[in-house]
Formats: C-alpha cells, sequence, structure tokens
C-alpha cells in the first residue's frame, strides 16, 4: 500500500502502433467497451506519451518506425512501462524474418510485460496492463532506496 | 481582513479540491453507468492525482520554461479564488465584499487563458494547434457568458452575488422577465461545457486529434495541478449556477424553523446536492451523449444559437424589469 497504491489504481496507456494488422488495436479498443470496461481499473486510454503510465505497443515494427518508438518511449516521463501486445510485436508473429522489419519490439525499446495471441483477448490484455504496474512498483522501490 | 475570514481562506480551497474530486468521480461513475458500465470508483480521481504526483515533471527542451510551469500555478490559483467568491448556501462568500460578478467572470477567463498560454509556451505544435482553438472557443462563448452577467446586474442593479444570492431571482421577476431569466439559464447551461473544456466542446484538448492539445506536453505535477484546477472549476461553475438560478433554501420551501448547526448542516448538504444535480445535467448528461463538435461548428453554435437565446433572454428581462 502507501505511496505507490495509486499507481496500482490509476494506470494511463498510450498506445503506439507499429506494423499492427489493426487486429491487436481493435481488441485495444474492445477493452473500453462496457463489456471489458477497463476503466474499472483506472486503466486510460491518453493521447499524449507525456501523460502516460504504460506504452502499448502493436504489431511487427518496421525499419522507419522503430527510431519513432523510441522518441515515443524517450517522451514518457518516469516511472514507466512498456507492454507488447500480439504475437508480430513479441516475435514477429507471421512476419518472422521479414526483410523490412527490425526484429522484436524488446531490441529497440526495454519490454516488460508479452501478451502473445493473434490477436490476444482484451482480457489479456487488461491484464498484462495490470501486470505492468508491478515494474513500476519495482522502479519506485528501487528510488526509495537510492535515496 | 478579520481572523474568521482567514480561515476561511485556507478551509475553502481545501474543501474545494476535496468536493471538486468528488464530484468529478461521480461524474466519471455516471457517465460509465449510462454507457452501461460498472466504472471507475468514485475515489478514483483522488488517486489519478496521487500519481501524477508521484510521477517525474519534463520541461521540453524547446519550451519557454517559466511560462510553461507558471501556468499550472496560475490556474489553480485562479480556480481557487473563484471558489472563495461563491457563497456557500447560506454560508456567506469567504471573499464576499471584495469583489463581484465582472470579477468572476475574468476569474473564469483566466484560467482557460493560463491553459491556452501553458499550451503557447509548451513549444510542440499539438499544443499550438490546440491553445488556438481554446482562444478561439473562449472568443464565442465569452458574449452569451457577458450576456447572462448584464442581465442579473439589470434585475438587481448590483453586480454582488451576496445580493444575488440573498434573494431568490424568481421572486423578484414578473411573468415576461421570469421568461427572460429562464433563456439565460439554458445560455448558461449550453455555456457550461465550454467553459470547462468537456465534450461536445473539449475541442482544445481533443486527445485523438491533436494529442490532448494544450495538455500535450505537460506530465507529473504540471499535469496535477491542471488536472486539479479542472475539478475545482467544474464545482465552481456549477455552484456559480446554483447561486444564480436555484438560490431556494430548503428552510424557505417547508418553512422549517432550523437554527445553528443544524441549520448549516442541512442548507450545507441541500446545496451540494443541488450543485450535483446541475453539474450532472449540464455536464455529465451532455459529454456522454454528444460527439466532439469542430471549432467552426462550435464558434458558430455560440456565436449565432447560444448568443440569440441570450439576448432574447435579455432583451425580455429588460422589459420586464
Ligand atoms: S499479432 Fe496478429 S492481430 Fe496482432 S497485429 Fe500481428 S497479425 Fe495483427
Amino acid at each position: 500500500m502507501g505511496k505507490l497504491y495509486s499507481f496500482k489504481r490509476s494506470l494511463w496507456v498510450f498506445h503506439a502502433s507499429g506494423g499492427s494488422c489493426n487486429g491487436c488495436d481493435i481488441e485495444i479498443i474492445a477493452t473500453l467497451t462496457p463489456r471489458y470496461d477497463a476503466e474499472r481499473f483506472g486503466i486510460k486510454l491518453v493521447g499524449s506519451p507525456r501523460h502516460a503510465d504504460v506504452l502499448l505497443v502493436t504489431g511487427a515494427i518496421p525499419r522507419d518506425f522503430a527510431d519513432k518508438l523510441r522518441r515515443i518511449y524517450d517522451q514518457m516521463s518516469d516511472p514507466k512501462a512498456v507492454v507488447v501486445v500480439g504475437n508480430c510485436g513479441t516475435s514477429g508473429g507471421l512476419f518472422y524474418d521479414s526483410y523490412n522489419l527490425v526484429g522484436p519490439i524488446d531490441e529497440i525499446i526495454p519490454v516488460d510485460v508479452y501478451v502473445p495471441g493473434c490477436p490476444p483477448r482484451p482480457e489479456a490484455i487488461i491484464d498484462g496492463v495490470v501486470k505492468a504496474w508491478l515494474k513500476i512498483e519495482k522502479l519506485e522501490k528501487q528510488l526509495e532506496g537510492g535515496e | 481582513m478579520t481572523p474568521n475570514i482567514l480561515a476561511y481562506a485556507f478551509a475553502f480551497p481545501v474543501l474545494g479540491i476535496f468536493l471538486g474530486l468528488v464530484y468529478k468521480g461521480i461524474d466519471r461513475r455516471v457517465s460509465a453507468r449510462l454507457t452501461s458500465r460498472i466504472g471507475p470508483p468514485i475515489r478514483q480521481p483522488f488517486w489519478d492525482v496521487g500519481k501524477l504526483l508521484l510521477k517525474e515533471t519534463v520541461v521540453p527542451e524547446n519550451a519557454i520554461s517559466w511560462l510553461f510551469n507558471a501556468m499550472p500555478l496560475i490556474a489553480l490559483a485562479s480556480s481557487m479564488t473563484l471558489l472563495l467568491y461563491i457563497p456557500f448556501g447560506v454560508l456567506k462568500a469567504p471573499l464576499e465584499g471584495y469583489g463581484d460578478l465582472i470579477v468572476v467572470l475574468y476569474l473564469l477567463t483566466l484560467q482557460s487563458l493560463a491553459m491556452a498560454i501553458g499550451g503557447f509556451a509548451s513549444g510542440s505544435p499539438f499544443s499550438s494547434v490546440g491553445a488556438q482553438r481554446e482562444m478561439v472557443l473562449m472568443m464565442s462563448y465569452e458574449m452569451p457568458l457577458a450576456t447572462v452577467i448584464v442581465g442579473f446586474a439589470l434585475i438587481y442593479r448590483s453586480f454582488s452575488l451576496t445580493t444575488i444570492a440573498s434573494t431568490p431571482v424568481w421572486s423578484i421577476v414578473g411573468p415576461i422577465a421570469g421568461l427572460g431569466v429562464i433563456m439565460l439559464f439554458i445560455a448558461l447551461l449550453i455555456v457550461t461545457p465550454a467553459e470547462l473544456a468537456k465534450l461536445p466542446f473539449d475541442i482544445a484538448e481533443a486527445e485523438t486529434e491533436i494529442a490532448e492539445g494544450m495538455l500535450a506536453e505537460y506530465s507529473g505535477r504540471n499535469l496535477a495541478l491542471f488536472y486539479l484546477s479542472d475539478a475545482v472549476r467544474g464545482f465552481a461553475m456549477a455552484a456559480l449556477e446554483v447561486v444564480l438560478f436555484i438560490p431556494f433554501t430548503l428552510s424557505s420551501i417547508f418553512n422549517l424553523n432550523l437554527t445553528g448547526a443544524s441549520l448549516y448542516t442541512v442548507e450545507a448538504l441541500w446545496f451540494l446536492f443541488k450543485v450535483l444535480v446541475v453539474y450532472l445535467l449540464a455536464v455529465t448528461l451532455v459529454r456522454t451523449s454528444f460527439a466532439r463538435f469542430r471549432i467552426e461548428q462550435a464558434s458558430r453554435i455560440f456565436w449565432v444559437y447560444v448568443n440569440i437565446i441570450a439576448l432574447v433572454g435579455l432583451a425580455l428581462v429588460w422589459m420586464g424589469v
């Protein structure tokens, strides 16, 4: 509990779509619908990476998008976590070994949670975002310990 | 300034922040229920602020940093000051006698202005677009807002909020002027979502098109301050509408003979209830049922339609008084 509790209950998510086929992105939007209602847990989609605690990345990353993804990651304010949604981002998925991809996302930015599936179920995505706070808590503990 | 006023002046902002956040929580909950979702707990805004305060505060490299950092403070300060001018049920406003409706008008503008300046100072194209939209929107809704205030000045021959709160407007106007007052009320209700930057008039903060617009570059503590000022202003705006248009006290309706603490408790709860009803009607219901307007549509709505409603209302009031 304590100070970190508000982190657990209020994760703001920014969604960056790489070379996704839009399947994963639609499932992310599905988490906000009445059936899944991610807002119950304080999860909210925000429009600017500066506001976000969690970066959701979907799709395999084409050559052109790699440095943009790195910049989005840098623009987020600490503490932050990255969740990869879908097989494409985790391993390349059906585009594995393609000549215009720059490998899975964890070779570009540090990834904390992988949500596999093509596309994953909305429940799995919510679970992934909620797991991301574990990493944020760890970071906070380190910061407090370092002081 | 007596010690009493100072005590008020410190208690009110704390109370204002608390109530503003609670109302924001209720707003989110009700909005979720209206779309058949369960929605976040009412404490959610407190967690949001707590989290934002824990986060790193980034100042972009090409921002004008002193302006960028000063604007959230000014926004929060202006909404807090606004709250100090509003008579709270039967309680007198802490700053009573130090200003009137004109000051309220300025304070309402100052908060939007602070956000726009903050947007220009952040040096991001998204924020600049958002700030420009905010300025256009401000120019559009300022006219109906001023018309409402002029209407009240006509009725009471005074700009003082305490005078207005002490005598209900409905008891001193005739049928024609009463119709005018109803039209002014409608105009003010339509201005409310624009003033508070809520859907369908949150054009300046459109998260899907321009990455949260004016707030795009704000993070951490600065964003928390804007969040708080937004919450306080939502409460203050609804409270202002209650003071102007629904000033009936519970004891005058039921002829209760309450005195002392019980009077204050009952009236305070009644006041909060009235504010909640206005808040839910003017903000929550509207923001759940409408999609965002484009900026030129919003401009036209305020300059043409709302202005016509407000001016006809003003003319009726003028004929009736
Ligand atoms: S994982 Fe599947 S659904 Fe998701 S982006 Fe890749 S191909 Fe599309």
